[in-house]
């Protein structure tokens, strides 16, 4: 099951990647297709951030992840470099779990 | 790289390879973050590598391993990949008119349109250095990131319990990081509350990974209701590196 999403997930990345540089570019070029593409990674990534951090199967929850996300977040306000970020959150995450 | 310099040299063109170089490091750094997340995430190390390598887009790599570590289906896994992926497509038409490429060349440069090298080859002032940076960027990317992902990948599995050094919250801060530079216009703000919303109240009624599928169809409806406001959405590439790293 893993390998299917391995393999579709890279396929269909690829394909986007190879259509990009193919498709005549006003195919793409409307405002509305533009609109919706800047707007899904920010959606996505804005879900993907409290879903994992805020849930445990289907139940919401609140443990050390949401520390790691609060010292992430003043990381990047900060203007942390990304691994900066990335450290802070799991080293705060560690931390509260050695301390609970 | 194919590009040899038939007549003048660009004068910056040593600055260009410094560049490309510099953020492959940085995205290798990255990357070893992506191989310990993933083998954390249940993922083997040969999985782990094989996404480096074919699917090649961090975001979507992320996003994909986390899916699967929530329980989420193989469907939902590679759909919010694709989805995420999206935005590389219209990279590409940018990219396209600059580089010029046909057949296995073309082949062979879509695999490396990605944030990095498309910022490094738009905005230019010559097709050249354009396509300098786009080259220099993609291949030092590719080769320093999926090094970074076996390391990252190997150490994580030399970990019995990754959940003791933190590993789970660092996704959700990787996707952060990312997010930070999208934030800086007013639409974005209301775009990634909806959506954290829409996945949060969701979760105890939809199979895993499918939260996030919902977040973007609001998201898209969103857009298509607010057709007729501002019209200054843009799509720019943001590299991690160079937003993270100043």
């Amino acid at each position: 099951m893993i390998w299917a999403a391995v393999l579709a997930g890279s396929v269909g990345c690829y394909l986007l990647k190879l259509a990009g540089l193919s498709v005549p570019p006003r195919l793409l070029e409307n405002k509305t297709v533009q609109r919706i593409a800047a707007a899904l990674p920010v959606a996505l990534l804005s879900a993907l951030i409290v879903i994992q951090t805020f849930t445990t199967g289907h139940r919401l929850t609140l443990d050390a992840r949401a520390g790691g996300l609060a010292a992430a977040l003043i990381a990047v306000l900060l203007r942390a470099p990304f691994l900066v970020v990335v450290g802070a959150a799991a080293a705060t995450a560690a931390i509260i779990r050695l301390l609970t | 790289m194919g590009n040899a310099p038939e007549t003048e040299p660009t004068p910056n063109r040593s600055a260009i390879i410094r560049d490309a170089i510099g953020i492959g490091v940085a995205t290798g750094a990255y990357a070893l973050s992506f191989g310990a997340i993933s083998v954390a995430s249940g993922l083997s190390v040969l999985q782990t590598c094989v996404l480096s390598l074919l699917l090649f887009s961090g975001g979507s790599q992320f996003a994909l391993v986390g899916v699967l570590g929530a329980g989420g289906s193989a469907v939902a896994a590679a759909g919010t990949a694709v989805l995420l992926g999206s935005r590389n497509a219209l990279y590409g038409l940018r990219l396209a008119p600059l580089l010029k490429v046909r057949g296995l060349k073309r082949a062979g440069a879509a695999q490396l349109v990605i944030d990095e090298s498309t910022a490094m080859a738009v905005g230019r002032d010559s097709e050249r250095a354009a396509r300098l940076g786009f080259w220099s960027t993609g291949l030092s990317v590719f080769i320093l990131w999926n090094l970074g992902t076996l390391l990252g990948g190997f150490g994580a599995q030399a970990l019995r319990n990754p959940e003791v050094l933190g590993l789970d919250a660092a996704a959700p801060a990787a996707f952060l990081a990312l997010l930070a530079s999208r934030m800086r216009t007013r639409q974005p703000w209301v775009i990634a509350v909806v959506a954290a919303l829409v996945a949060l109240v969701s979760v105890p009624f939809v199979p895993a990974g499918v939260p996030v599928l919902l977040a973007a169809a609001a998201a898209t409806v969103l857009v298509l209701r607010a057709r007729s406001g501002d019209d200054t959405a843009s799509v720019r590439p943001d590299s991690v590196n160079a937003e993270a790293g100043k």
